[in-house]
Formats: C-alpha cells, sequence, structure tokens
C-alpha cells in the first residue's frame, strides 16, 4: 500500500470509479495548475471494491460541474487546516457548456469551428443532454 | 415587440406573437396596396446554401411586394463559401449591407448559429437541414386560421416521413402549444416521429399508427409530406418508403365532408392529381398563404407594419 501525506488544503474528489481518475483529472485541467496533484488508481474500498482518488492541494476555485456528467457519485471534500470543513456529492448539471460535443453528423457543429457548445439536460437516467443548435440528443458518454 | 427579432424557429416567439403575425398577414390579404411600400428602401439578404424554388420565391416575391429590395444567392459556389469562408463572417459581411436576412442551409442548427453574429439584422431561418423550417409553420398556421376559423380543437393527422420532416416538427410543436389539439401520426416504422418531438407531447394528445385508412375519418386536418430523396442514405431505402402513401379519391371518401388536406410541397406522388379539384385540397392555397405571411413577418422584424 502506498501512503500519499495528509492533505492541509484543498480538495479530495473520492469514490471516483475505478478507471475515470485520469479522465476527471483531464477534465478539470489539472495538468495545468502548479499546486501538488496527487492522482490514485484503483485503491481497494469496502464500498466500490476498487476505487480512484484524486487530492488537489490547492486555494484556487475548480469548476466542479464537469464532474456531475463523468462520475455523478463521487464525494468532493473541501480541507482547511488539515480538516474536512465541507463534503458534497453532485448531480448532473443541468446545462453542460464547452465540455460536450454533438454527435448529430448533420449539425452544423460538426463542420463549422464552433467553439462553447451548450447542452441542456432533457433526462437524467438517460444521462441525455439537447444541443442548443440542432436539439438532437446526445449523451455524455456516446459523444466521446 | 417583434421588431429586430430573429426567427429561428417557432419556439422563439410567444403564441400571442404569431397571432399577431397572421392578423398583419390577414390585413395584408384584405388591402395588398396599403403594404406595397412599407419596405421601401429596405434590403433583404436572400442567402440559399441549398436548392429552393419555393421558399426563396416567397420570401423574395414577399419582399418585392413590400415595396424592399433583394440581394443574396441561390447556390454557395457562387459565394465566399467556396473560398472557404465561416458562416459567421459571411453574416458579419453581409450585416453591413443588408436590414434582414432570410437563410437556408443543409446542416441543422446553422440559422441559430449565425444569428449569434448579427448584432442587428434579423435573421429568418428558412430551414436549417431536417430540423426547422419556423416560416412553413407560420405558413400552415395561417391556412388552418382561414380555413378552419382558428388553430384551436383540431384532430391533426401528420403523415409519411415524420422522422426527417422538418416541416412537421416545427408544425407540431407549435399546434401543441395551441388548446385541445390532439394528433394522430401516421408513417412507416422507418420514418417515425423523433424521439425529442414526442418527448415535448403530453402522451395523451397523440397516437401512431402506419394505417391511413383506418385514421382518416377522424381527422379534422390532415396535413400529407413528401418523402425526401435527399434524406436518405440509401437510394433502395429510399424508393421502398416513397409511395408508401397515396392519398386519393377513394381514400377522401372516408374522410370527414369538412377535412382539409394540407401539403408543405412540393408534391411527388403521396397526393394524386385526382385529388386536387377536391374542395377540401387547400395545398395549393397553403402555398399563396406562405408569401402573405412572409409579407406579415417581414414587415414585423423590421417594425414597418404601418400603412403608408
Amino acid at each position: 500500500m502506498i501512503n500519499v501525506s495528509k492533505l492541509k488544503k484543498g480538495i479530495i474528489i473520492d469514490h471516483i470509479e475505478a478507471g475515470h481518475g485520469f479522465e476527471i483529472y483531464k477534465e478539470l485541467h489539472l495538468n495545468d495548475i502548479d499546486d501538488v496533484v496527487v492522482l490514485l488508481k484503483n485503491i481497494p474500498s469496502k464500498k466500490m471494491k476498487q476505487k480512484d482518488l484524486i487530492k488537489i492541494e490547492t486555494d484556487i476555485q475548480i469548476d466542479m460541474n464537469v464532474l456531475g456528467l463523468i462520475d455523478p457519485n463521487v464525494t468532493i471534500n473541501f480541507v482547511k487546516d488539515g480538516e474536512m470543513y465541507k463534503k458534497i456529492t453532485l448531480n448532473l448539471p443541468k446545462v453542460v457548456e464547452g465540455i460536450m460535443k454533438c454527435k448529430n453528423p448533420r449539425c452544423i457543429t460538426q463542420h463549422e469551428d464552433v467553439k462553447e457548445i451548450k447542452f441542456f439536460l432533457v433526462n437524467e437516467e438517460k444521462k441525455q443532454y439537447r444541443c442548443e443548435y440542432c436539439d438532437a440528443y446526445t449523451t455524455f458518454m456516446e459523444e466521446e | 415587440m417583434l421588431k429586430g427579432r430573429h426567427l429561428i424557429e417557432p419556439g422563439d416567439f410567444q403564441i400571442e406573437e404569431i397571432e399577431s403575425i397572421m392578423e398583419l398577414a390577414d390585413n395584408i390579404i384584405t388591402n395588398p396596396k396599403g403594404y406595397s411600400l412599407v419596405c421601401k428602401g429596405k434590403l433583404l439578404a436572400s442567402l440559399f446554401y441549398e436548392p429552393s424554388t419555393r421558399t426563396r420565391f416567397s420570401f423574395e416575391a414577399a419582399m418585392l411586394r413590400l415595396g424592399g429590395e433583394i440581394i443574396g444567392f441561390d447556390d454557395p459556389n457562387n459565394s465566399s463559401v467556396s473560398k472557404g469562408e465561416s458562416l459567421g463572417d459571411t453574416i458579419r459581411t453581409i450585416e453591413c449591407y443588408s436590414d434582414i436576412a432570410v437563410i437556408r442551409h443543409p446542416r441543422e442548427g446553422t440559422a441559430r448559429l449565425v444569428s449569434k453574429f448579427a448584432k442587428e439584422m434579423p435573421i429568418i431561418n428558412a430551414g436549417d437541414g431536417g430540423h426547422e423550417h419556423p416560416t412553413q409553420t407560420l405558413t400552415d398556421l395561417l391556412t388552418i386560421r382561414k380555413y378552419k376559423g382558428g388553430c384551436d380543437n383540431h384532430v391533426v393527422g401528420v403523415c409519411g416521413d415524420l422522422l426527417f420532416g422538418r416541416t412537421i416538427h416545427s408544425l407540431v410543436k407549435t399546434l401543441n402549444r395551441y388548446h385541445g389539439i390532439t394528433f394522430i401520426f401516421i408513417s412507416p416504422k422507418e420514418l417515425k416521429m423523433p424521439e425529442n418531438i414526442l418527448n415535448q407531447l403530453n402522451p395523451e394528445c397523440y397516437q401512431e399508427t402506419t394505417n391511413l385508412d383506418e385514421v382518416i375519418g377522424d381527422l379534422d386536418i390532415l396535413y400529407m409530406s413528401r418523402v425526401q430523396r435527399e434524406r436518405f442514405v440509401s437510394e433502395e431505402e429510399y424508393l421502398r418508403l416513397k409511395d408508401y402513401y397515396i392519398l386519393d379519391k377513394k381514400k377522401m371518401k372516408k374522410a370527414k365532408k369538412d377535412m382539409i388536406v394540407m401539403h408543405p410541397l412540393p408534391r411527388v406522388n403521396e397526393i394524386a392529381t385526382e385529388v386536387d379539384d377536391d374542395p377540401r385540397a387547400v395545398y395549393f392555397k397553403q402555398a399563396k398563404c406562405g408569401m402573405y405571411i412572409r409579407m406579415a413577418l417581414i414587415a414585423k422584424l423590421l417594425g414597418v407594419e404601418e400603412i403608408q
């Protein structure tokens, strides 16, 4: 078992489904921050058998919106002075911007350089979102 | 207030606003001369990125009959698109010259995208792929208002290609905002109404069937549509489905005496020509309504609806 020292300040993203940790690392652009970031993969877990976990020692605010899309079951713990002071669980975001791409081959966004496309949640269970341009439904995992 | 607004899909306007456009269309029909100069000095940019006769002519006729003028193209190969110019740049340039623009494009969502670049020039969506065709919807509503006395309380049969039929999607979503509308969707299984449209309807307000004969007697309005060759990847699939429904005199005998038959045109085989003389067939009158409603829309968006 590898030991990683206790976080003094920052964010712990826990209960990440095993294998999703690196995806979250990429989507949160953690490669771009200068603070300490630790990504742990395949940690034994009683509840999940195996899980991933990310620790970020930082003061900066991170947009967690995308996490709800990738893995809505994660837990986010906020740490200050070595103590956890806030814990949140996630829901699917109602609106997503700049993260997803439309899967409809006839959508204009597939043919013109369109940035920051908005998607609106239409079905939480199926993780379906509606494209603001063509209204076609796209599922988050499907569009990858 | 509709002045300066875009029309990308019918949902952009409230029902009261749509009704006000239809009221203006009624006034224009009654007194066309009174409106023949309201757009004098105004320019309409007609940007047709795919072939269209009917829609383009009706927009251009509408602008000319209001006293305005037209610039534009009907073949993108004759525009800067052929040089690789982005849609955003094209629109920003055209806005320097025009007061209002009409755009038809084969890609879905194009009009919405373009409207984000136009700061002051109203954009009218004249069809974006299989997605929306709001001015056809306004045309259809004016036809229903004129020949059925209003848009509330009807059983509406929609028949043909419900999957790719953009006119149908726009019409269904808009009629659904009126009171007492029941839909009967009639299509082959391969061309059923898409899930994203059905999800917007109350499940008690529609039924789906493949059999036109069984339901024609229940309808107040029968909206026929063409199976569109250009939406199919497989020619074989198109040939198999194109003549799935043919409305003929025999079928019309089962229909109510005051049912109306509508069609966005062009027609191929789905309505036999023998039906044309039936007083219930209003599809050519519908085309005329298309020009008047576009006149009313242009006048409203330019804020020039007062008779001069």
